[in-house]
């Protein structure tokens, strides 16, 4: 019997097997159930989901930048445009050997230290395959060498793009300002979606003031990009807009006389159209170069141009404050005539200097002899403080604050470049509040001179000169001549804006007052009497000389024996011609001495430059 | 009139090259198919790669003829050869143990000079023999004793190729030999205590896995836990799938693998470039294309005469169910990420070489069979 177990059973295994086979195929079966309905759960009833997941894995919106908008002056001349330029870009997955890479490289192209460091640290920033630029603004040469030498370098190329270039170099480069690369601080100001695809903004200047109008509407695409990123191709594309171009009022004629008539000093010149408030010209001294900022500046030039004493970067026409020194006195002079405190014929006589009743302080004239009797017109023309002296403290500090304000001092002019300052014209109310000490009649006198607390910018005294010459109407001064959309011939200009319209009691004071600005330049005795001696224009202009270094009482003044920085600054206002005023300028020398030797023939350039190619 | 064993409506159709041959038609129909449909998707998963193609194309033609030779050798010859395979392949298991090369972290590969290869490829044909050559002269179902022999002859192996580290293949020649004492008949009460044994021991199982193992559980159970690390592929294949919808993108224009977001594309996550290219209609196709190699397994083992062959047969065709499932269970993320490629699709190895020897083996137990009609 027991051996009888062991024997097999043929029939009843194959049975076993087959019902377990068949146990085994069920099962299989269920299993293969189960996987389909999660097939079916994942292709059918969630399709769209992972649909959706699947476009944005693949589809990546990129922007484009716009091309930014092109400055031209006034007459079409072009200030700012946008350059190919050519840019060596390196992809760091195609390369084995950074170092070596760079190396091979700095023997046929020059890299800065500026653009190494920029380069490493967008190096470990960027995906590997996306190309890194190392050199901006490549030269013909560079380009022609690396091409020669390609070969060599594979996974560098050369790479095209536009890049903001100012043709004139540093012609009205404080009007203008520059653009520079996007970095992270600015990056927070900027409206970061439209400014995607940009690399450069406006940093200062028009470009900055402008920045918005200049430069455009971001541009999108779809693109379709595989999972490290390489775009594959363009799905759809947003062209972008670009930015608008703009025409500057500015006459780069007249600029470019302005600022070689100029020839070294430091200082400042404003020409403006007293018709409209165009700005004609806007300098200031010493310049450099914009287009050394555009990609990054070496930190050594900048250093040089920020540690340079005559401070090239420094604004002077917006942001230099300077006292206006006799050139305020058309303006005091009018304001006595027309609040009736003197009138055209009253005469004071003139010792060389004043005293206040009851004090031995000397107020000196410029003048040590004095100038005799002299009335309004010959102190003007002659310059005599002590006549100012004395209509000064006949006007008193709140009515020659509140005449002068009408003409602008003491704000900002409102002028379309960022950064104005605005001056001071001093009150009472002011000198409370500054120094919590009164007024005393003794600040009265040099105020009535332009002297003490009171502080011009050029803008702000070739405003005013402005509303002297048209008849009492401040306007507004604007850089901006019009705006024009891309792609299109029609300009849309900027409307000239009166901000105040001085009242006039009697025209004839007005008269009086121009007529002595005349009588500066074209009579005998004219403190500028050089530049009208072969003007074919009648001009009207005033001298000034501003003190920075206050004498003793008894000392005398002498340029020789003093350093430069302590001299004077040389003034000079002037608008021609007297019959129909077409220009204003106000011209500021940095311890240039004499108003009328070193200022007046500045401004004569200027405005000989203008009158002589502007059409009648 | 004599007794018949097996249904013989089939027999009665038997073409004489068939069995000229010892070719099975529909077992090879559907492999050539399934072979056809992977090199169209081979094709796209790389890209348009022709020379990718050409090379898999080879490897096909050797597994082929690796099938064709094996389905000369009569089962009773492959029972005679069967202990010695098994002895060799341990032998060489250990050799791999103790001097294998090192590939991808694993070492798996046996340098013999003139070849080199994966003994637990081998194995994978080799433990399910020795099982079923073990049983076949014993009464079935196994008792006790047996069932340890057996589970031995089954674990050393296993043991050997998860300390590789391998477990998908450990997985699938533990479920073979598995499947062996199945369909001899393990007892349901054995099998249920085995399963809270296995239960039981999970955690101590946890304890013996590398980290890659034991993350791949984590991610398994939470893909979302990190997306750009171990879960990334599980994300991507289920967009790719779920993204290819009822019809598929067509073929060559599935962005999810044709854009490199799908990792292993033209291996072990190829099944996610078909669901995407082809949609859900193509993975039916593919899993139609399988349900019938593995029912025309079930149905040759049904008809074998022996227990020796009855076992391997059954065993042969559920591994390859397993072998299936687990790869596109994976790829849908039902089942953990296991190092399985989908069988006779996914690009390289010599997997496809065993899989195919393996077929040589089920067309031999079914052409070799002797007619018992009178």
């Amino acid at each position: 019997m027991p051996r009888q177990i062991t024997l097999k059973d043929h029939f009843f295994e194959s049975r076993l097997v087959m019902n377990r086979a068949i146990l085994l195929l069920v099962a299989g079966a269920l299993l293969l159930a189960v996987l389909l309905a999660r097939l079916f759960y994942l292709q059918v009833l969630a399709h769209e989901h992972f649909t959706t997941l699947s476009e944005d894995n693949r589809v990546k919106l990129q922007p484009i930048a716009p091309n930014r908008g092109l400055i031209y002056d006034r007459n079409g001349i072009l200030l700012a445009e946008n350059l190919p330029s050519y840019r060596l870009e390196i992809t760091p997955e195609q390369i084995d050997d950074m170092d070596a890479t760079l190396g091979a490289l700095e023997e046929i192209i020059e890299i800065r230290d500026i653009d190494r460091s920029r380069f490493e640290k967008l190096l470990h920033r960027k995906p590997r395959f996306e190309a890194i630029p190392l050199r901006f603004h490549l030269s013909d040469e560079e380009v022609a060498r690396f091409s020669v030498n390609r070969h060599r370098f594979p996974g560098v190329d050369i790479a095209a793009g536009l890049s903001r270039h100012y043709p004139h170099g540093s012609l009205a480069v404080h009007a203008l300002g520059y653009v520079g690369r996007i970095d992270e601080k600015a990056l927070q100001q900027l409206d970061s979606s439209n400014y995607r695809g940009t690399s450069h903004f406006g940093k200062i200047g028009i470009e900055k003031t402008y920045e918005s109008i200049l430069h455009g509407t971001v541009g999108l695409q779809h693109v379709e990009t595989t999972a490290q990123g390489r775009v594959i191709r363009v799905l759809s594309r947003t062209p972008p807009v670009s930015g608008r171009n703009i025409y500057l009022t500015i006459d780069s004629r007249v600029q470019a006389a302005a600022e070689k008539a100029f020839a070294g000093y430091t200082g400042s010149a404003i020409a403006i159209d007293p018709n409209n408030g165009d700005i004609l010209a806007f300098v200031s001294e010493p310049t450099y170069d914009p287009n050394a900022f555009v990609n990054g500046i070496d930190f050594g030039d900048y250093a040089a141009l920020r540690d340079n004493t005559k401070q090239p970067l420094f604004n002077r026409a917006l942001r230099g404050q300077y006292p206006p020194g006799s050139t305020i006195k058309p303006f005091v002079g009018l304001a006595g005539l027309e609040e009736g405190v003197t009138t055209r014929h009253s005469s004071t006589y003139c010792p060389g200097f004043y005293t206040l009743p009851g004090n031995t302080r000397k107020f000196r004239d410029w003048k040590h002899t004095g100038h005799g009797t002299v009335d309004l017109n010959k102190s003007i023309v002659q310059s005599c403080d002590v006549y100012f002296y004395d209509l000064a403290l006949s006007l008193g500090i709140d009515r020659i604050h509140d005449y002068l304000q009408n003409f602008g001092f003491g704000r900002a002019s409102g002028i379309d470049i960022q950064g104005e300052l605005s001056g001071l014209l001093p009150s009472r109310n002011w000198k409370r509040a500054r120094h919590d000490q009164p007024w005393f009649p003794g600040e009265t006198l040099i105020t009535g001179i332009g002297q003490g607390f009171f502080l011009v910018t050029p803008v702000q005294l070739a405003t005013a000169t402005a509303a002297l010459a048209n008849g009492g109407r401040l306007l507004q001064p604007n850089i901006v001549y019009a705006e024009q959309i891309a792609n299109s011939d029609d300009l849309l200009p900027h409307q000239p804006r009166i901000l105040d319209t001085i009242t006039i009691n009697e025209q004839q004071h007005w008269d009086a007052v121009i007529q002595s600005m005349t009588d500066v330049v074209h009579s005998a005795r004219g403190t500028a009497r050089k530049i009208g001696e072969d003007s074919p224009w009648t001009i009207a202009g005033k001298t000034g000389t501003a003190q920075v270094y206050g004498l003793k009482q008894e000392e005398k003044y002498d340029a020789e024996a003093i350093p430069e920085e302590l001299r004077d600054h040389a003034l000079f206002i002037a608008f021609a011609p007297v019959e129909e005023p077409k220009i204003a300028v106000a011209v500021i020398i940095e311890h240039g001495g004499g108003g009328g030797s070193v200022a007046a023939p500045v401004a004569r350039a200027i405005l000989d430059a203008y009158l002589e190619s502007s059409p009648p | 009139m004599s007794i018949v064993l097996t249904p013989h409506r089939e027999d009665a159709s038997r073409s004489g090259w068939q069995y000229r041959l010892h070719l099975d038609a529909p077992l090879l129909f559907s492999l050539i198919t399934v072979s056809a449909l992977g090199l169209i998707v081979l094709y796209s998963a790389g890209g348009g790669d022709i020379a990718l193609v050409e090379r898999q194309l080879i490897r096909l033609g050797i597994a082929f003829t690796g099938m064709l030779v094996v389905a000369q050798l009569s089962p009773g010859m492959l029972q005679r050869l069967t202990p010695w395979l098994f002895v060799l392949g341990v032998l060489f298991l250990l050799a791999v143990l103790i001097g294998g090369e090192i590939s991808g972290g694993a070492q798996r590969w046996l340098n013999l000079y003139f070849v080199r290869f994966q003994p637990s490829e081998m194995m994978k044909l080799a433990v399910p023999m020795m099982v079923a050559w073990y049983l076949a002269d014993t009464r079935l179902p196994p008792n006790p004793w047996q069932l340890l022999a057996s589970a031995t002859l089954i674990a050393v192996p296993m043991l050997m190729i998860a300390k590789q580290p391998d477990l998908g293949t450990a997985l699938l020649i533990a479920s073979s030999g598995f499947f062996v004492l199945f369909l001899a008949g393990l007892q349901w009460r054995l099998l249920a205590f085995f399963s809270v044994l296995l239960a039981a021991a999970a955690p101590l199982l946890w304890h013996f896995m590398h980290d890659y193992q034991r993350q791949r559980v984590i991610t398994f159970l939470n893909p979302e836990s990190d997306p750009l690390g171990s879960g990334y592929h599980i994300i991507q294949s289920k967009i790719a799938i779920g993204s290819g919808g009822l019809l598929g993108k067509g073929w060559m224009n599935g962005t999810q693998s044709q854009l490199d977001f799908l990792p292993e594309r033209s291996t072990d996550f190829i099944f996610a470039v078909l669901g995407e290219e082809f949609g859900f209609l193509g993975i039916l196709t593919l899993f139609a294309l399988y349900t019938a190699i593995v029912v025309r397994g079930i149905m040759i083992t049904i008809q074998a005469q022996d227990t020796y062959t009855r076992l391997l047969a059954g065993s042969l065709s559920m591994t390859f169910c397993v072998y299936f499932i687990v790869n596109t269970g994976m790829v849908t993320g039902v089942l953990p990420v296991v190092g399985l490629p989908l069988p006779m699709i996914s690009y390289g190895g010599t997997s496809i070489v065993t899989l195919m020897a393996g077929f040589g083996i089920l067309m031999s137990i079914q052409t070799h069979r002797k007619l018992l009609s009178a």
